[in-house]
């Protein structure tokens, strides 16, 4: 009697499981269920309502010869490749300075996380703002005496894409710093102690010691720097709203605008579905790495 | 606690969910800017004396903010009463979905047809046969207006076309004027390209880019002088750093600039402005070129509903959407032009007599919200905003993508 037998592996952690049953059924239907539904009518030609009237991969076609759709993509790229480098290394910087125990830290932090509080509709005003020809940063300047002072990137068609990203910098690095902060305090203090031992400078400690044995938070400020760049949008619009001209769109933009200002909904799936393509493309070899490492480990 | 923030919630929740006691009907609409708040205030005020109710449910931010907005209220199960589109093809998936009512049987009753005045105005509303909207004003496109007093600064006289205009843009400049107020808005250069195409091509070429979609005539030699026009445009206006079309509007207002290319609601902020046609500012219809009007401009539709109170309701606003009174109230301060021909617009001001002069004439012809649909508008609207704000971008290269959302049009 008292011979216990193995429990059956499903009902292990019974209460667990079901309470996990919403979320998975959340995952499941809605995001799992809702991208496939997108995908399916990206290949329609549906309008103002979705249709199932398959037309191949036309809505492919005309994305990839929409020169609206090409700048947004070199916006991301420039965008994203800029907005990924800055925010760790200028992330990294802040979070060692701050690491070296100075005085009055709290304060310090809570300055430079404190525009993290701030939506990107309100980053977006205050720098449309700071970034106004006649009120901002170039009128002060020229108000102190520097009359051929000019710094206008956002009416400036070429450069319009840095103006969006110092906002997108000076909101964002302030969570990436308390990443860092919190993986410097991890590391344990006798790495530091034998590093000094061993005669090593500081330099060459943080970057061949310190930062490899950060690299879990690297990855988790990779990922939230990565999701932040793909659904970029109401920066631009708050900013900008694309112009001048269609020099500051970007891809979500560009979903938005197709499914609802122009009633096209086919388009807009197709570009969405781009954009989770791309997302797929750079999530999935990292978890295969991450993950399926870890299980063979 | 959470049992009082569940009272609380409720207690703010019931007065929406009980009966109301008289017929309140939502209507939707984007006229937000001073003007158009007045004019629309004039519906409500006609609608409440019929002993119903107007609930105001104006969305800021133009007709590319609010439609959106309202297409999903409709199309997601939660419709309001009656709702404001441009008449043409915004709504046209709407209605062939069954998503809105069918007034032909009102509009027998009241002899629509017979009332409404330019009867291509009731085209735009119809549907295999079935009428689904009701027009209520006439908003044309093609009208410049001028700053007399920018004119006056730089010593110069007062254009009356579009050639006499450029050719005096260097002496605005020369005085530190913007010659042509653009706002930044997609769609305020792509309507000023339109007009161009009126004006300088003619209505024909207009009709054959946009209701034959000709996309050969469209890259050919009588476009490309439209697109020379657009060029110079774009010149005139590349100092301009505002975003909205009042904006620009206040621009020729306040004498900043020269001039600018609108609709002819741009007149209801010269008039919030205490201007007087004329006296200080100048309007040319057709760009001075062309004298014709476009039979643009908003309509209501309304959803089908299921509640029959509310359904009484439609046709009561309906009714006093195109009674006499209210179309004149309503366009004066509006400064579009009434959908009935059978009315006496008497205070109507220099501007708006030539419009109706022009209406009497039968000059009349459709216009893009008519002709296109929303996704071909789009394409053109970025492709002109682009076009404007990008010195660099060759003529030819634009009238060839032109060509281009022509060949693909619908």
């Amino acid at each position: 009697m008292s011979k216990s037998e193995r429990p059956n592996q499903l009902f292990r952690n019974l209460n667990a499981k079901v309470a996990s049953i919403p979320m998975v059924l959340t995952a499941v239907v809605i995001f799992v269920g809702g991208s496939a539904w997108t995908v399916l009518y990206s290949f329609t030609n549906s309008k103002l309502l979705p249709r199932l009237n398959f037309v191949g991969l036309d809505q492919y076609y005309r994305l990839w010869s929409t020169p609206r759709w090409l700048v947004s993509i070199e916006n991301l790229l420039v965008y994203g490749v800029l907005s990924l480098v800055f925010s760790l290394v200028i992330g990294f910087i802040l979070a060692a300075l701050l690491d070296q125990k100075i005085r009055f830290e709290d304060t310090f932090r809570t300055i430079f996380l404190y525009p993290f509080a701030l939506s990107f509709i309100v980053t977006g005003l205050v720098w449309q703002w700071l970034l106004n020809p006649e009120f901002g940063i170039q009128g002060v300047v020229r108000g102190l005496g520097w009359e051929s002072f000019n710094f206008d990137p956002l009416y400036n068609s070429d450069i319009v894409i840095y103006g969006i990203l110092i906002a997108a910098l000076w909101q964002g690095t302030g969570l990436i710093m308390c990443l860092m902060l919190a993986g410097l305090r991890g590391i344990d203090e006798d790495i530091w102690k034998a590093a000094r031992v061993d005669g090593i400078p500081t330099l060459k400690t943080y970057l061949f010691i310190i930062i490899p044995m950060m690299r879990p938070v690297f990855i988790t400020a990779l990922v939230i720097i990565a999701a932040g760049i793909v659904k970029v949008y109401d920066l631009v619009v708050a900013q900008t709203s694309g112009g001048p001209g269609i020099a500051s769109e970007v891809p979500a933009k560009y979903v938005y605008d197709y499914m609802f200002f122009a009633q096209n909904l086919g388009q807009g799936f197709a570009a969405s579905t781009m954009m989770l393509l791309s997302v797929v493309v750079v999530i999935v070899p990292w978890a295969y790495l991450e993950f399926g490492g870890k299980k063979r480990g | 606690m959470r049992y009082q923030f569940m009272t609380a919630a409720l207690a703010v929740a019931l007065p929406f969910a009980g009966p109301a006691a008289a017929t309140d009907l939502e209507v939707t609409h984007w006229w937000t800017s001073g003007g158009e708040a007045a004019a629309v205030a004039e519906f409500a005020k006609a609608f409440d004396a019929t002993g119903n109710h107007w609930v105001d449910g104006a969305i800021a931010g133009s007709g590319g903010t609010a439609r959106p907005i309202m297409i999903s209220r409709i199309t997601g199960g939660d419709p309001m009463g009656a709702t404001q589109f441009n008449h043409g093809r915004q709504a046209e998936e709407l209605v062939q979905a069954g998503l809105m009512r069918d007034l032909t049987e009102l509009a027998t009753r009241d002899k629509w047809t017979e009332i409404v005045q330019p009867k291509s105005l009731l085209d735009g509303c119809t549907l295999d046969g079935k009428i689904y909207c009701v027009p209520v004003n006439i908003h044309s496109w093609q009208w410049l207006w001028l700053s007399n007093a920018a004119f006056e600064k730089a010593g110069v006289p007062v254009p009356k076309n579009w050639n006499e205009y450029v050719a005096a843009a260097p002496a605005l400049e020369k005085a530190g004027i913007i010659p042509l107020a653009v706002g930044g808005q997609p769609w305020q250069s792509s309507g000023a390209f339109d007009v161009l195409l009126t004006a300088v091509g003619g209505t024909d070429a207009f009709l054959k880019v946009y209701r034959d979609k000709d996309a050969e005539f469209a890259a050919g030699p009588e476009v490309a002088k439209v697109f020379k026009a657009a060029d110079d445009a774009r010149k005139m206006a590349k100092n301009t750093n505002v975003q909205d079309w009042n904006q620009a509007t206040n621009l020729v207002i306040s004498g900043k600039a020269g001039g600018q290319i609108m609709g002819d609601w741009a007149q209801g902020e010269f008039r919030v402005a205490g201007q007087t046609a004329g006296k200080d500012y100048t309007c040319l219809p057709g760009l001075g070129l062309n004298e014709v009007i476009a039979t643009g401009g908003d309509a209501f539709y309304f959803p089908l509903l299921q509640d029959a109170e509310k359904s009484k309701a439609q046709e009561a606003l309906a009714e006093t959407l195109l009674d006499p009174k209210t179309q004149v109230a309503f366009n004066l301060k509006k400064g579009s032009l009434p959908v009935r021909g059978d009315i006496d617009l008497e205070a109507a001001n220099d501007c708006m007599k030539k419009g109706l002069d022009i209406l009497a004439k039968g000059s009349v012809m459709p216009w893009t919200d008519q002709l296109l649909s929303q996704d071909t508008q789009k394409q053109k609207e970025d492709l002109f905003s682009e076009f404007f704000a990008k010195p660099d971008m060759t003529v030819e290269e634009a009238q060839k993508r032109f060509a281009d959302i022509v060949a693909s049009a619908d």
